[in-house]
């Protein structure tokens, strides 16, 4: 087996059997999604018009959770200077990390978001966009996430600076997330243009993110 | 094969932790760093495991693999045990031994099962790392250095929490490396009994500033 595998395989073992990360975000979706209609009142129009919104922010939300623990506890234990030294760069070791975030969170949020969409009233016939533009927009929140997770790997509080660096960068995958869905507008499934610029920012974030967490990882280890 | 330092300064802050150091270390010799607390021993051994920059000078393992970088070359055992309290030992072990596998060349590396045994940690393989003990871990943490070969081993407080019985795996250990053509650098604030040890006191060279 090679190292790239090796790694990707520990830490979805970790994340499966540690389970508290991954419960604590499904809890926290459900729950944000849960309450907003009782401030909104019983509107169901209004409802089923903002869920593909909701429902992305809510991820986006659910999602930062578990972001602060992706370096930290490697860091705390010394397996991350063990890492650094194994014949991987660190930009591999990054795609890694951030794979295995993608595969035990994101993923998770993105299959249980049909059930919230249940109680926001959701148009049945999105969710099979719905779905999409969620498993195709998630990997940006992995892979540009690893990079402020790296950068605020030895700073106190680095939960909630980790949220304020890394929000700003989730706004595109956001907007053109939701436009995706959005069920006041006819939508052409694959090749509707929002959905390919969500697709392309994904593509993009997974070659920038792996460079600047290494970057970010270079500059916490010396 | 020698590993060897050059005029060697590392900062931490403002101040210069390892003023000016010079050394070389030889195949089969073991380097073995005292000093008081603070006096650098760590920030040296992390320098040389690639994870500090130092401000100056070089380090370099000559007749060592012109490919590898240095790091690539080293074991590292430090104070934190790099061991997954929710995989058990031997997950652990295993999983280190895949990570570092290319170290090989191609041949199969050593099973974890039989570096756990040379630590006395059979028994103990399938229970989850988090309910070892301190001296435990260290073991588990030290049988690292028996799943694949690199020639350079570097140990920060190796004997710290062994009992006696384990201390003398570990010097047993370290003589087989070290006749096997090895190098060690290794800080201790305990004697070591291994072969072809000398020392380097680096609270000493500091004075001498």
């Amino acid at each position: 087996m090679t190292p790239f595998l090796a790694l990707l395989r520990r830490d979805l073992k970790l994340a499966f059997r540690e389970g508290s990360a991954l419960g604590t975000a499904l809890g926290f979706y459900l729950i944000v999604v849960a309450i907003l209609p009782l401030g909104l009142g019983p509107d169901l129009n209004l409802l089923s018009r903002i869920a593909p919104g909701v429902l992305w922010v809510a991820l986006l939300l659910a999602a930062l959770l578990t972001l602060p623990r992706m370096y930290e506890t490697d860091d705390e234990d010394g397996s991350l200077d063990l890492l650094a030294m194994g014949s991987v760069p660190l930009e591999l070791i990054a795609v890694a990390k951030s794979l295995a975030h993608w595969l035990s969170t994101a993923l998770p949020l993105s299959l249980m978001a049909p059930v919230a969409g249940i109680l926001l009233n959701l148009d049945l016939r999105a969710y099979p966009v719905l779905i999409a533009s969620l498993l195709v927009g998630t990997p940006a929140i992995s892979f540009i996430g690893g990079i402020c997770a790296a950068l605020t790997l030895r700073a106190r509080r680095g939960g909630l600076l980790v949220a304020l660096l890394v929000l700003p960068f989730y706004v595109p995958t956001l907007i053109f997330g939701m436009s995706a869905v959005d069920p006041a507008r006819p939508s052409n499934g694959p090749l509707d243009p929002s959905f390919l610029l969500l697709t392309a920012i994904s593509l993009v974030s997974m070659v920038i993110g792996p460079l600047g967490t290494a970057a970010a990882l270079r500059a916490q280890l010396r | 094969m020698h590993l060897v330092a050059s005029d060697l300064t590392i900062l931490r802050g403002e101040r210069a932790v390892i003023p000016d150091l010079s050394f070389k270390v030889s195949a089969g010799e073991a380097l073995i760093l005292t000093g008081a607390n603070g006096s650098g021993k760590t920030t040296l051994i992390r320098s040389l495991a690639g994870l500090l920059k130092p401000s100056r000078g070089t380090l370099r393992l000559e007749d060592g693999d012109a490919r590898r970088s240095l790091a690539e070359q080293c074991h590292y055992v430090g104070h934190r045990s790099a061991l997954k309290p929710a995989l058990t030992v031997l997950e652990n072990v295993t999983f280190w031994s895949q990570y570092f596998a290319d170290d090989n060349h191609g041949r199969l590396p050593s099973s974890g099962g039989a570096a756990l045994d040379s630590f006395g940690l059979r028994e103990l393989s399938d229970i989850p790392a988090g309910y070892l003990s301190a001296g435990q871990k260290q073991r588990a943490g030290l049988a690292r250095l028996l799943l694949t070969h690199r020639p350079v081993w570097l140990l920060d407080e190796p004997t710290a929490s062994l009992d006696a019985a384990s201390q003398g795996v570990l010097e047993a250990v370290i003589d087989r490396h070290l006749l096997a053509g090895g190098l060690a650098v290794i800080a201790t604030h305990q004697p070591l009994d291994i072969v072809n040890q000398f020392e380097l006191r680096l609270d000493a060279a500091m004075e001498d500033e």
